[in-house]
Formats: structure tokens, C-alpha cells, sequence
């Protein structure tokens, strides 16, 4: 106890400020914004699902809920069940042992839904897209409303779009 | 440079199995990899290797043997040697050679679910099922019987943001009596997509950093290591010890994350926090001097492309002292806590002679008391920082714990001590891609075990094979006995505690 409140007073606040970037705001669709606000208010619970990704992506997701990047304090948040979640996110090329895992995942989510796609692979197999065991990107599977692009994206722009997705 | 800590011992198929028996025994080496090669249109023949580890002598003992082409098996070795199980279903279901013998030939990677029968990816005449080969097999787990048992599948989409796997409990009352892993669900075909890539390009160098995104910097080592011995390139030593200073980061980093890992598991949450922020800063470290947080875009064949000069040099020294302070507070933070200790502590026990057995390596070697590091049988840089082999007794999660406090201690001091040894000179040996007909092995031990390439390239610089050996693909084996007796609660902390790799046993 006495490490915890040492460390906790000597370290202060560690989280940094996302800048938001105009501009990507403006680019989006103003009808998807207004949806989701009137669909989810002003909390956001993300479901993560990986059919074959290396690992990086996630390890990146994770690094968004940590004290520098404290993604809940925009309301966002992941959950453990598909049954909590407002939108999938997903990572990895499509192994074909995971398509069927991944369309259940789905149709066990609520409506309204969302699919949000996260790195090269999840797009369109990336580096993988030519293999036999590769089903290909999610957008195959599943409707996609969002693409996050990076080999992995970096926490801050994992924010940046997720904010600029559910902004205004 | 001749590659010279690779013995090539050719054996009959009848000699095989006494061979491999024989080397497993006086070598106290588990069967680091064994795999076939589709050699038939050159010699009528698969060719089947089997490696093991001669630590005294510092080298890798290889057994071949040839098959003719129209084999439909060979004589299983795994009744003997256990390590070699896995290795002989994923023959079967990747060339269609059966190990007769074999208890277990249950398909590994290609689902029944959704792969026909009698498609064998990796055989070099493959074309793959069309929409009408129907798929239509299922999986046969294990089952125990009994009053009151009862079975928890979990899986392949699990609660936290991990890797899918399928994991099925038998217990009784709370003890867990039997797990069986069924892995797999990241199968991407990796092997195969190495065919016909040009083993020097940068793509290819690339490609080997995506097959396992904790591990990217070993992953491309090991891929380079194997290229450079088979075109006889010996990298400048300041790239030999800029590759030791990125390789303790990865570690470092790894480490720290499954620390926090181990402390939320059982609830703790607040360390697990700390632990993120040091693995953040060791990540943004690693952008700030390489350009990648997870050290990517690093190697080439024949060295690496990022230096650290004067300042980012002196940027690794001191964000490393920061970092080795948060870490003491950490590890002080963890071990004053009694209800955590009581948690790790007689949890998860995987005993040696077990390991043994299992042919467990790396990590979760070393904290079962087996002294096992590629660092020490490979030295190289090593030698003059004076490596200290970590090792703990118990087998339980908190020796596992303990190995990774006391490995990330060492890392940092081995980083330090490297970039004071490491001197000027060229960073990258000048590569005359001179394409060379030939196979060998890179090894480099990752922060999980060692992680092994063996690959064999055509006189044009085409790779003709590319076999990778994950530690996961061992180790997993591990975590189905050290969670016996446990309760199913307890998985998550005995399962973090070995932390291994989906996409790196799937491939």
C-alpha cells in the first residue's frame, strides 16, 4: 500500500491531450455522426475480435486503455461480450478458421452495429491476402463502417479515429 | 563465412528413428524442429529433418533422411520423444505423410471444419480445394468421463483483447482434471507464402516482422541470421551489437507487460497500470530511436539500417535509467503485496522432469529449472557482457514471474554494456546479393525461447522452403499440465504467466 500511494502521488497525471484534427472531422459523414448519438448517446463500447493478426494490433488496442492514452475518458470502452457492444473491431486477415467465429461474434451484437476495421490486414489481407487459407479482409464477411490504417496504427491515432468517427 | 554449426547427418529411413533417438538422448535436447521438404522434381524425393540442439558444442545436429515420392508415411518417432508429436501431425497435414505410430494425428492447423480432405498446402504441386470440395470433418477432443465431470469449452473469441484459441476444461468439483488447446485459429499459410520470395529483399525482411507482432525484432534476426549464413555474409560488429541493444528491448518490453499481466489477473490492477506505463515508454523509446515502436523496418540481410548515433544513443542511456527506476518501485511494489504473493506462489506448477519430457523451451524452461538460453549456447556479443543464464526452481507462476524481473534487470544491463561496447563502423555488411544455393538455420532467442528459421534457398536467391519454429509451438504443450489441479479461475494467471503466441504456433 505504501508503494501504491508513493508511486501514485510521485507520478501525477500521466495522460496526454489528443488534438483533434479538424479537417478529418469536417471529411466525415455528418448523417453517421447524428446516428450515433442519437443511437448511443455519449457511450461507445467496442467488442475486439482478432481472426489472425500477429499480435501487434492488439497490443496497440490495449496500449489505448492505458494511463497515457486513457481512451475511457471519451466514453469509449471495451467490452468482454459481443452482447455489450455497439461495434466490432476487427483485427487480422480472415483465417478460415475464424470466419464462422467472426460472423457469430456479429450476429450476436445488438442493433444497431457497427464494424470497424483495424491495420493492413483486416482491410484486405495485407501481407496475407494471397494465401490459401486467407478468406481475405473483413469487408468480404461482414459491412465495415470504419477502416483504422497502420501496421498497427499507434494509440493516438487509434483515438484520432475512433474520435473523429463519433464526434460532433 | 562457411556454415559451420550445422551438422548434416544423412540416415536411411530405417536408421532414422534409432538416430534421432540416439541424439535426443546423449544431446538432452528436445526435437527443436522437424519438418519435410517437397524435394521431388529435384530428387524424387521428400526430404525429412530432424534438429536438435548440441549445447556443449555450441551447434545444431540436423538428421535427414529421404523419402521416396510416392511415400504416403515414415515411421513415428513420438512415442519416443514427445516433442516430436506435433511436428509429425503438422507433416501429415501439411505434405499428407503419415508418421505411422503416431497415437494422435489429429489436423493442427487446417480445421476439419473448413478444409477438405486430401490437401496438402505445403507439397509443391498444391492447388488449392475448389468451391465444391466440401469440408465437412469434425474435431475429436478429448474426453473424460465420469460422475460429476464436467467440461467448459472457452473459445476461439475470448473476453480480453487477445488471440483466439479454443481451450476445453474437464473438472471435477474445482480441480481441473484435463485441458486440451485447440489452436490454430490464426492459420495464415506463412510458410507457404515464403515460397518463391527472394530471400534478400527487403519485402521479404518485411514480411517476417508480421508473422508475430511481439516478437518482430526476433522474427527478422532470426530470418536475416539464416539468409546471411547461407550467403556466407558475417555482419560488422556494430550491427551484431545494435541487433543485441534491439533485441534486450523487445524483451524489456515484453517482459514488463507480462508482469502488469500476471498482477491484473489475480486483480491487481493498480501495478498493472505502472507496468503499462513503463512498457508505453519502452515502446516510445524504441520509435524515438529506431523510428518503430515495435522495432520494425530494423534489419536486412547483412546487418541493420538504423544506427544510433552520439544523441540517440545517449537518449537509450538515460530513458533506460528512468525506466530501471520504475521498474525497482514495480517489482517492490508487487513482492511487498502478501495477498499477490500468495496467489503466484504453488500456482501453476510445471515440474522439470515434466518439462523435460515435454521438450519445453526458452523461458518457461528456465524458471522449471532446465538451463536453456541461445544466448549462452550462441554467444556472439554475449561473451564479453558477461551473460548471467537466468533460471528459477519451482515451475510455478511466480518463478516464471521471477525469471522475468530478473531477465529484464539483465536486459537493461546488457543494452548498457552493448552500447558502450559497440564502437563505430559500418552498420550493415556490403551485401553482393550473390544468390547462393543452400539451407541453413537463424536462431535468436526471442523473449519467449528461441525462434528458429530454417530455409532453403535456389540458386537464383528464391526461398525453396521456409520452416519457422515458434517457442509457443513447444510450449503450449507446457500450459496443459502446469494448470492440473489448478481451478479454472486460475487459468488467465497461469496462462499469462507463460504468455504464448497464437499467431506464432499458427503461422
Amino acid at each position: 500500500m505504501k508503494n501504491i500511494l508513493k508511486n501514485r502521488i510521485s507520478k501525477g497525471i500521466v495522460t496526454v491531450p489528443i488534438e483533434e484534427r479538424r479537417e478529418e472531422i469536417d471529411s466525415l459523414g455528418k448523417e453517421l455522426k447524428a446516428r450515433i448519438r442519437e443511437k448511443f448517446g455519449r457511450s461507445f463500447h467496442i467488442r475486439e475480435v482478432d481472426t489472425g493478426s500477429c499480435g501487434a494490433c492488439e497490443s496497440e488496442i490495449i496500449a489505448t486503455t492505458n494511463p497515457i492514452y486513457d481512451i475511457q475518458r471519451f466514453g469509449i470502452d471495451f467490452v468482454a461480450s459481443p452482447r455489450h457492444a455497439d461495434a466490432l473491431l476487427v483485427t487480422g486477415p480472415v483465417s478460415k478458421n475464424m470466419a464462422l467465429a467472426l460472423r457469430r461474434t456479429y450476429d450476436a451484437m445488438p442493433e444497431p452495429k457497427f464494424v470497424i476495421t483495424l491495420g493492413g490486414c483486416a482491410l484486405d489481407g495485407g501481407a496475407f491476402k494471397d494465401s490459401y487459407y486467407v478468406a481475405g479482409g473483413v469487408k468480404e464477411i461482414l459491412p465495415v463502417d470504419l477502416h483504422i490504417p497502420g501496421c498497427p496504427p499507434s494509440p493516438t491515432q487509434i483515438i484520432r479515429y475512433l474520435l473523429v468517427f463519433l464526434s460532433k | 563465412m562457411a556454415v559451420t554449426d550445422e551438422l548434416y547427418i544423412d540416415v536411411t529411413s530405417e536408421e532414422f528413428r534409432s538416430k534421432c533417438l540416439e541424439l535426443h538422448k546423449r544431446l538432452a535436447s528436445p526435437v527443436m524442429m522437424y519438418f519435410a521438404v517437397d524435394e521431388r522434381s529435384g530428387k524424387n524425393a521428400f526430404a525429412v529433418y530432424c534438429v536438435f540442439l548440441d549445447a556443449p558444442e555450441n551447434s545444431w545436429v540436423i538428421v535427414r533422411m529421404y523419402l521416396p515420392e510416392d511415400a504416403s508415411g515414415f515411421e513415428s518417432i513420438s512415442k519416443d520423444i514427445f516433442s516430436a508429436s506435433l511436428f509429425e501431425r503438422e507433416m501429415k497435414e501439411m505434405f499428407g505423410l503419415e508418421p505411422s505410430g503416431n497415437p494422435d494425428l489429429r489436423r493442427l492447423k487446417l480445421h476439419d471444419e473448413v478444409w477438405p480432405d486430401g490437401f496438402y498446402p505445403l507439397r509443391k504441386d498444391f492447388a488449392p480445394p475448389g468451391r465444391s470440395q466440401k469440408a465437412g470433418g469434425a474435431y475429436r477432443f478429448k474426453r473424460v468421463e465420469g460422475e460429476g465431470i464436467f467440461e467448459t469449452p472457452v473459445g476461439p473469441v475470448h473476453a480480453g483483447i487477445i488471440g483466439p484459441g479454443h481451450f476445453r476444461f474437464s473438472a471435477a468439483g474445482e480441480p481441473i482434471i484435463n485441458l486440451e488447446a485447440r489452436l490454430g485459429f490464426t492459420h495464415r499459410g506463412v510458410e507457404k507464402l515464403f515460397e518463391g520470395m527472394a530471400a534478400g529483399a527487403g519485402q521479404t525482411v518485411r514480411f517476417s516482422e508480421r508473422i508475430s507482432g511481439d516478437s518482430a525484432f526476433a522474427y527478422s534476426e532470426a530470418y536475416c541470421g539464416a539468409i546471411e549464413k547461407i550467403w556466407g555474409i558475417l555482419p560488422p560488429p556494430r550491427a551484431r551489437y545494435l541487433r543485441g541493444i534491439f533485441l534486450e528491448l523487445e524483451r524489456m518490453y515484453n517482459h514488463v507487460n507480462d508482469i502488469g499481466g500476471i498482477a491484473v489477473d489475480v486483480g491487481f490492477s493498480f501495478p498493472n497500470a505502472f507496468a503499462s506505463m513503463i512498457k508505453e515508454r519502452i515502446l516510445a523509446l524504441n520509435e524515438e530511436i529506431s523510428g518503430s515502436r515495435y522495432l520494425k523496418g530494423i534489419n536486412k540481410v547483412g546487418g541493420v539500417s538504423k544506427d544510433l548515433d552520439g544523441p540517440k544513443r545517449d537518449v537509450l542511456l538515460n530513458s533506460l535509467d528512468a525506466i530501471s527506476s520504475d521498474f525497482t518501485q514495480l517489482r517492490a511494489m508487487l513482492t511487498s503485496s502478501i495477498s499477490f504473493m500468495d496467489r503466484v506462489d504453488k500456482t501453476g506448477i510445471l515440474k522439470k522432469k515434466t518439462a523435460v519430457d515435454l521438450g519445453i523451451v526458452g523461458l518457461a524452461a528456465r524458471a522449471s529449472g532446465i538451463a536453456t538460453d541461445l544466448r549462452k549456447v550462441f554467444p556472439g556479443i554475449y561473451s564479453n557482457a558477461k551473460f548471467n543464464l537466468i533460471k528459477e526452481e519451482e515451475g510455478d507462476v511466480l518463478a516464471r514471474l521471477n525469471v522475468r524481473f530478473r531477465e529484464f534487470e539483465e536486459s537493461a544491463r546488457l543494452t548498457r554494456v552493448f552500447a558502450g561496447n559497440m564502437g563505430q563502423g559500418d552498420i550493415c555488411a556490403a551485401v553482393k546479393i550473390e544468390p547462393k544455393e543452400g539451407c541453413a538455420i537463424g536462431c535468436v532467442e526471442g523473449w519467449r525461447g528461441p525462434v528458429l528459421y530454417w530455409i532453403k534457398t535456389d540458386a537464383s536467391g528464391l526461398i525453396e522452403r521456409c520452416k519457422i519454429t515458434d517457442p509457443s509451438f513447444h510450449n503450449w504443450q507446457g500450459l496443459c499440465f502446469a494448470v492440473l489441479g489448478n481451478i479454472i479461475p486460475d487459468f488467465p494467471l497461469c496462462n499469462k504467466s507463460f504468455d504464448l503466441s497464437y499467431s506464432g504456433n499458427d503461422l
